[in-house]
């Protein structure tokens, strides 16, 4: 699904003492089966912004496209409904929705909620599980004795289980330790390869706006600050700094070791061993013209 | 649902009304309400909404606001207005509809009761308006203070106010988190047969309570980290002073109390 922002400016609390402007005539577009990151500092407008990918906010001004369904402001839609089946909203701490007896209803209750049949509903959960790699003997335990990461997993099942054409999702790694963080967002990278998902996902972690994305917009104060591919992005570190972001570890370090060096090498995306490589060569190739 | 994340109704400002002692505050309300049921005439109903309408002005409230607080009671003050029409039975007919004879005295008993629930409403309103729902419970606390000697427990009862009262913003946050967590996950609570929206809100209370008693374990836990301890010789952060604000207002308001007594038939 192709999602297009046309001018959209979004009004917390109109015309009172607390009226806060959240996003400022926002333009950008996601094409279908793109994996887009959405980085800016906090109060950067990401969260409202995500809010109007399934209808949960219209936007003040402007409109939002998304495939053949518009949000404008101050028009009722009906399809809302349809809207919130095709996109998936992982939201931050998703384990917070869970409320089911048990794992197997918590996962449905998208799905039977869109009137799936029971049949194909059950077939979905098999699924989800499998995509989360949660063990089968949860189905039947009550979410609320699992462990973090596994209720985690739940909540991002009930969400697959719906089969999104687009999945939102919003710091889905924040509170987990480090293996879990890259167990999620690798589960997430294999979905969006092979279900062609379109993905967008709000993260504070460059790494992973680096290693999966392949479009970055990075937002400051509810405006479109830069927008372009990680790789080209990521190079201007100055920019950056300046609404408080940082680089990814890695193009910081090669940007270290160029100046120490004398060197000129370029980050397009090479695994750590060929950088090293990369490196070495570079030194040893020094060595050789002195 | 943004719009009801506004702690009770407080409207920062820094007017005198505002910098008044809460408990003053209170005091006076308190012995206005009581004053309010002695007015007769028409000039002590004036001399009481002089009184109202002037703290009003002087809190510079955007007018808007003091209407939101009256909007509920609207409905009350116009049906006893016209309860008095029908039932009052005394003094000359005025006029008659449909065989309806509406009295004299059913006009003036129906617009003092409607006057007074007004009077009432927007002093108490203008109350809240101005103090921050954490003043009127230091001030409350302090007020109670003498229940202390029977064995009440006051303090106890302040902050669980006040732990209620802090919690009210986030636990609104977080109902607005899940609803829409929930509302992705296809939850219609705007529509549909009264039993579906009925069976809507589950989805909604089980994750609130869960993560309701997980907070309050947590707030307890922390509290007695802290080593928390209420009651006897707890000092406050902020202590509540009588300051000569204080002091002109309640000599304002013993003005209005003699004037009501002059002008009273």
């Amino acid at each position: 699904m192709d999602i297009t922002f046309d001018q959209v400016s979004y009004i917390y609390q109109p015309n009172s003492p607390f009226e806060y402007r959240a996003l400022k005539d926002l333009s950008f577009s996601i094409p279908s089966g793109s994996f887009v990151a959405v980085i800016g500092h906090t109060g950067s407008g990401k969260s409202t912004l995500i809010q109007h990918l399934n209808g949960l906010l219209k936007p003040t001004k402007g409109t939002v496209t998304l495939g053949e369904y518009q949000l404008k402001a101050k028009e009722k839609n009906k399809e809302l409904r349809e809207l919130r089946e095709k996109v998936g909203v992982v939201f931050q701490y998703p384990e917070h929705q869970l409320f089911e007896e048990t794992v197997a209803k918590d996962i449905a209750f998208g799905p039977r909620n869109f009137g799936v049949n029971e049949g194909e509903i059950d077939r979905r959960v098999n699924e989800a599980i499998q995509a989360t790699h949660l063990d089968e003997e949860l189905l039947e335990r009550s979410p609320f004795d699992l462990s973090g990461g596994q209720m985690r997993r739940v909540a991002i099942s009930g969400v697959l289980a719906m089969n999104p054409e687009v999945l939102v999702l919003d710091e889905p790694t924040a509170g987990l330790d480090p293996h879990g963080q890259k167990e999620i967002m690798e589960m997430f990278y294999d979905l969006h390869q092979k279900k062609k998902l379109t993905t967008v996902l709000v993260t504070h972690s460059m790494e992973d706006a680096l290693a999966y994305a392949d479009q970055v917009i990075i937002l400051n104060k509810g405006e479109v600050y830069m927008q372009g591919s990680p790789l080209e992005l990521f190079k201007k570190q100055k920019a950056l700094e300046e609404v408080q972001l940082d680089v990814p570890e890695v193009i910081e370090f090669i940007t270290k070791a160029n100046e120490k060096l004398g060197a000129d090498i370029e980050y397009t995306g090479q695994s750590i061993a060929d950088l090293a490589k990369e490196m070495a060569d570079f030194v040893r190739g020094g060595r050789d013209h002195e | 649902m943004s719009s009801s994340l506004i702690i009770g109704q407080y409207v920062p400002g820094n007017s005198v009304i505002h910098r008044i002692d809460p408990r003053s505050k209170i005091a006076i309300i308190f012995f206005y309400v009581v004053i309010v049921f002695f007015a007769n005439s028409v000039m002590s109903y004036g001399v009481l909404a002089l009184f109202a309408i002037g703290a009003s002005l002087i809190s510079k409230v955007p007018f808007p606001y003091l209407m939101k607080g009256l909007k509920p009671v609207w409905f009350l003050v116009l049906f006893t207005f016209i309860l008095h029409l029908i039932v009052t039975k005394q003094g000359d007919v005025l006029i008659s509809i449909l065989g309806w004879e509406i009295y004299r005295e059913g006009v003036v008993q129906g617009a003092a009761i409607s006057l007074r629930f007004f009077l009432l409403i927007l002093v108490t309103s203008l109350l809240t308006l101005t103090t921050t729902p954490i003043e009127i419970t230091d001030a409350i606390e302090e007020l109670l203070g003498p229940l202390k000697k029977v064995r009440f427990p006051v303090h106890e009862l302040a902050l669980m106010m006040s732990i209620s009262l802090r919690f009210i913003p986030t636990l609104m946050q977080e109902t607005e988190k899940i609803s829409k967590a929930q509302a992705s996950r296809g939850v219609d609570f705007r529509t549909g047969a009264f039993k579906d929206r009925v069976r809507a809100v589950i989805p909604l209370l089980v994750p609130l309570f869960v993560s309701a008693f997980k907070r309050a374990e947590d707030l307890a836990m922390a509290m007695e980290a802290r080593g928390y301890q209420g009651g006897e010789g707890r000092t406050k952060l902020r202590e509540l002073t009588i300051s000569r604000r204080d002091i002109a207002a309640y000599i304002v308001f013993a003005g209005i109390v003699t004037a009501l007594f002059l002008t009273r038939s």
